[in-house]
């Protein structure tokens, strides 16, 4: 590394290195220096002149946001003549800014208002009428209020660098230069909103919360995004126990500033009209609301019977509840109920990786390896729908680092864009792979990422491909939904305990698996928590009491004999884990009335059953997993703080059951089905988000870069290569 | 789209006339020469150039919006364009615009009934020296009184009116 560059700000020596942009060395001494344009990770704009500081030695003023540092530079950021500077670039923003501040969205939070009170200009020279243009509508997300720009670029460089969609522009020049969107008069993007939240003033205004609330009268709960696997953190606005926005509002998250539709706008699915508020028990036929004790009386005395007659139990757990309430139910199962009959809608082979990796350490990759490996492999996947943060640390790794991003996919994605790709018809994909082999073997280290083409045995031979290469190799296996890999993780698994042991370990048997539950024909009671297996799959045992936990009165409550209303995950504590083993804090933001937590359902249910099991606090229960599940012994610290700590399911230490050869992958490789939910869908609970079913988007855009016009075809193996780098 | 074979030339040589990677630098000679082929600046011509450029039609959108010499809409045969900047404006600019656009009976960037003139007050158009100037297309006018402007319209609608640019 090159020594460092020696400077003086303020009056206060300090050291950089070479490269640093002034504005960035002055933030690492405490020195704050005022900018609208500047953002970090995005490309220099140097538009709004905010960051105009003095520099010795040269007669202009200079803007800090694109001056590199130099030797002995001394440079003064709050002299009168900067201080003039700024009041003088405020008024100019200020010559058409509507002073609408009493009713406007960002009031109170906008960089606007606390520079103006800083600096001042609360005198206009300017006395000409205000340029006023009225606001439009995009989209039912964004809305576009003209004269509050301030032109700083920031949406259109987020848009564009960050997210690769490309969807806004800057339309017209002068004083009538404002923002225009792609498709004229309307949007046609991810609508995630991320213009909206890298907004530093008013302008870009979210249909959801637009005119709803001041931001000081709301709570700011940061808790992790309930949709799909990668666990980002989402910070709900919180009024009155209502949620009335979500956004990345301090960047604490593993998401930064991230968030796609789904975590900023898919929460309206809590506040769903249709969302159980009341236990429900079948009788004759018809569902009747009970009290929570009735209905939790009915389902002990009815699993105490069947207990004791050795009934036939069966239960399906959650891929959108905790941690610690799929611990809870395993244990549930295992130990109250004494059956193995137990799985979870798997959408991807975690199980399987875990147990072709066994033996290892440091082969698993975090969100984080994500942004700082050199190269990436993605496998059957599109990334940019299906797991939106992880394509876009992908993206901002090519970007940042230069990082090399091959895909291997059965039809065109987004990657294309910018990354080495080439078709795969499904079950081809290792002939692909051996065409690359050459390129990903000049690597210094990959991270492969698989989707569920990637499963059972042709794990192993991923894995053998990724060891053949002889570079460092971590992998991640793709999961759907929110505490996927929880579940598996936590042992929702007919052959397999939590932390991956077999259950042989504990004398158990394999119980059935998901396929095999819903086909038995001799079930006595199945109990359903947070899944809705009967929306595609029919139930061979119609006489089975069907206990049901959920949100909403799905296609499987339907059918059950109790239905239990069930508390969302913003609206509960307790960790998930997420597609790259990060474990994060969910913390509760809202309340509806009439449900509980799975957690206290579950804990109330064997208090009702006469069963001891301690109290039903998530952090109880979580302590339990730290000391009893292998790779969970994270710190607390971490998790408490909203960190994300990263779990070490595999640390060398060979699994016994697997050195007694039974660690037993289950062979039907066909209960592994993902989702291939796209950002406007998000299973079940996706249906009852209106947000995401208003936008007119159709999945799968692909925003193709026109500079490049991939040549790959469908199902060919042809590498293609593009240029890498910015 | 396509253009004139003398205009796709054009445009190939173009498109090499910049370094590698810097095909977007063709975007404003393109949308000016397709202009004066097809008249105006249509959805259709923002694609194509776009697509040859290598970037998105909003981006070819944001230079339209840019610069006032790319016209989304179609113009007269002959685009006549008033001086009002500060040389001319000094020496009667504005009121031989205003004489203009009483004497088409349009207004700014508006086309006359027959789609023959169409008006445009303008910014420098760096003819001070011999102000007050007008524009007829790509041909200069100089020390244009009102009794001038009248005889090239005139020319104009006679059709004697000569090009030379």
């Amino acid at each position: 590394m090159a020594a460092p560059v020696n400077l003086t700000i303020d009056g206060q020596k300090l050291q950089a290195s070479p490269g640093t942009l002034l504005i960035n060395a002055a933030k690492q001494a405490g020195i704050s220096i005022p900018a609208f344009c500047y953002y970090d990770g995005l490309a220099l704009q140097a538009a709004c002149r905010m960051c105009l500081v003095e520099v010795e030695k040269t007669p202009k003023l200079q803007v800090a946001c694109t001056l590199p540092v130099a030797e002995g530079m001394v440079v003064r950021t709050d002299s009168p003549q900067v201080r003039q500077a700024r009041k003088g670039m405020l008024e100019f923003l200020l010559t058409n800014h509507p002073l609408d501040c009493p009713v406007c969205d960002k009031g109170g939070e906008c960089e606007l208002q606390d520079m103006v009170f800083r600096y001042g200009a609360g005198q206009s020279r300017f006395i000409e009428p205000k340029v006023h243009v009225d606001e439009k509508q995009w989209s039912p997300i964004v809305y576009y209020d003209a004269p509050r720009c301030i032109l700083c670029y920031r949406c259109v460089r987020i848009c564009g660098e960050g997210l690769g969609v490309s969807a806004l522009g800057i339309g017209n020049r002068g004083v009538v230069a404002e923002i225009v969107p792609n498709r004229g008069d309307h949007l046609e993007c991810d609508e995630c909103g991320a213009c909206i939240d890298i907004c530093p003033v008013g302008a870009l205004t979210s249909g959801t919360y637009r005119y709803k609330a001041r931001p000081w009268e709301m709570d700011h709960v940061g808790t992790i995004c309930t949709h799909c696997s990668n666990g980002c953190k989402t910070t709900l606005g919180i009024r009155n126990g209502q949620i009335l926005r979500a956004n990345s509002r301090d960047h604490s998250g593993i998401n930064g500033e991230f968030l796609c539709v789904k975590g900023r706008y898919a929460f309206d699915f809590n506040e769903h009209p249709g969302r159980l508020t009341s236990p429900l028990v079948r009788s004759d036929g018809e569902f009747k609301p009970v009290s929570w004790a009735q209905a939790l009386a009915a389902v002990a005395q009815r699993f105490t019977e069947l207990r004791v007659k050795r009934g036939n139990f069966a239960v399906i757990g959650s891929n959108h509840t905790t941690n610690e309430e799929n611990f809870l139910l395993q244990k549930f199962a295992r130990e109250v109920l004494r059956t193995s009959n137990i799985d979870h809608h798997r959408t991807g082979d975690v199980a399987g990786l875990i147990h072709a990796l066994d033996g290892r350490t440091n082969v698993l990759a975090s969100t984080d390896d994500l942004y700082n490996t050199k190269a990436a492999l993605v496998i059957s996947s599109d990334l940019a729908q299906e797991q939106p943060l992880l394509a876009f640390q992908l993206r901002a790794n090519w970007r940042h680092h230069k990082a090399h991003v091959y895909a291997v996919t059965p039809g065109p994605v987004r990657e294309d864009n910018y990354a080495t790709t080439a078709r795969a018809e499904p079950g081809n994909e290792f002939d692909v792979f051996e065409s690359m082999r050459e390129r990903l073997a000049k690597e210094p280290e990959l991270v492969i990422l698989f989707g569920d083409a990637i499963k059972g045995g042709r794990i192993a031979r991923l894995v053998s491909f990724g060891d053949s290469l002889g570079i460092p190799v971590k992998y991640v296996c793709l999961v759907d939904y929110s505490n996927s890999r929880g579940a598996s993780d936590m042992g929702l698994l007919p052959h397999l305990l939590p932390g991956y042991r077999s259950v042989s370990d504990s004398g158990l048997e394999p119980g059935l698996n998901y396929d095999q539950i819903l086909a038995a024909a001799d079930l006595d009671a199945l109990w359903i928590v947070g899944a809705n297996p009967l929306a595609r799959q029919s139930l061979a045992s119609p006489n089975a009491f069907l206990v049901v936990q959920d949100l909403f009165l799905t296609e499987t409550a339907r059918q059950a004999s109790v239905v239990l209303p069930a508390a969302s995950a913003y609206e509960k504590n307790g960790t998930f884990t997420n597609v790259c083993g990060d474990v994060q804090k969910l913390s509760r933001a809202a309340k509806t009335m009439g449900t509980k937590s799975d957690l206290e359902i579950i804990a109330l249910l064997a208090k009702e059953m006469r069963q001891d099991f301690g109290a039903a606090k998530p952090e109880v229960v979580f302590d339990e997993i730290r000391r009893s599940v292998r790779g969970y012994d994270v710190p607390l610290t971490v998790i408490e703080t909203g960190g994300a700590a990263k779990t070490v399911l595999l640390d060398g230490r060979p699994q016994v059951a697997s050195r007694n050869g039974h660690f037993r992958v289950d062979t039907d490789a066909n209960l592994i089905r993902s989702a291939r939910n796209t950002l406007f869908t998000s299973g079940t609970l996706g249906r009852f988000s209106q947000m995401l079913s208003s936008v007119i988007e159709a999945p799968g855009a692909l925003y193709r870069d026109p500079r490049k016009q991939p040549e790959v075809r469908e199902g060919s193996v042809q590498v293609e290569t593009v240029k890498q780098g910015q | 789209m396509t253009f004139s074979p003398a205009l796709e030339e054009r445009f190939a040589k173009l498109l090499t006339s910049y370094p590698p990677g810097r095909q977007r630098s063709a975007v404003v000679p393109m949308l000016l020469y397709a202009q004066d082929e097809i008249g105006h600046v249509s959805q259709e011509l923002v694609e194509e150039v776009a697509c040859r450029c290598g970037v998105t039609p909003l981006q070819v959108d944001e230079v339209i919006g840019y610069y006032s010499m790319l016209h989304r809409k179609p113009l007269g045969k002959y685009h006549v364009q008033v001086c009002t900047n500060i040389s001319c404006q000094v020496v009667g600019g504005e009121d031989l615009y205003g004489h203009a656009a009483r004497t088409l009976g349009i207004g700014n960037k508006q086309v006359t009934p027959d789609g023959l003139i169409s008006l445009e007050e303008v910014e420098c158009m760096g003819a001070c020296s011999w102000a007050p100037a007008i524009q007829i297309n790509y041909d200069f006018h100089h020390f244009v009184t009102r009794e001038r402007f009248d005889q090239l319209i005139q020319a104009l609608r006679d059709g004697t009116y000569q090009e030379t640019a």
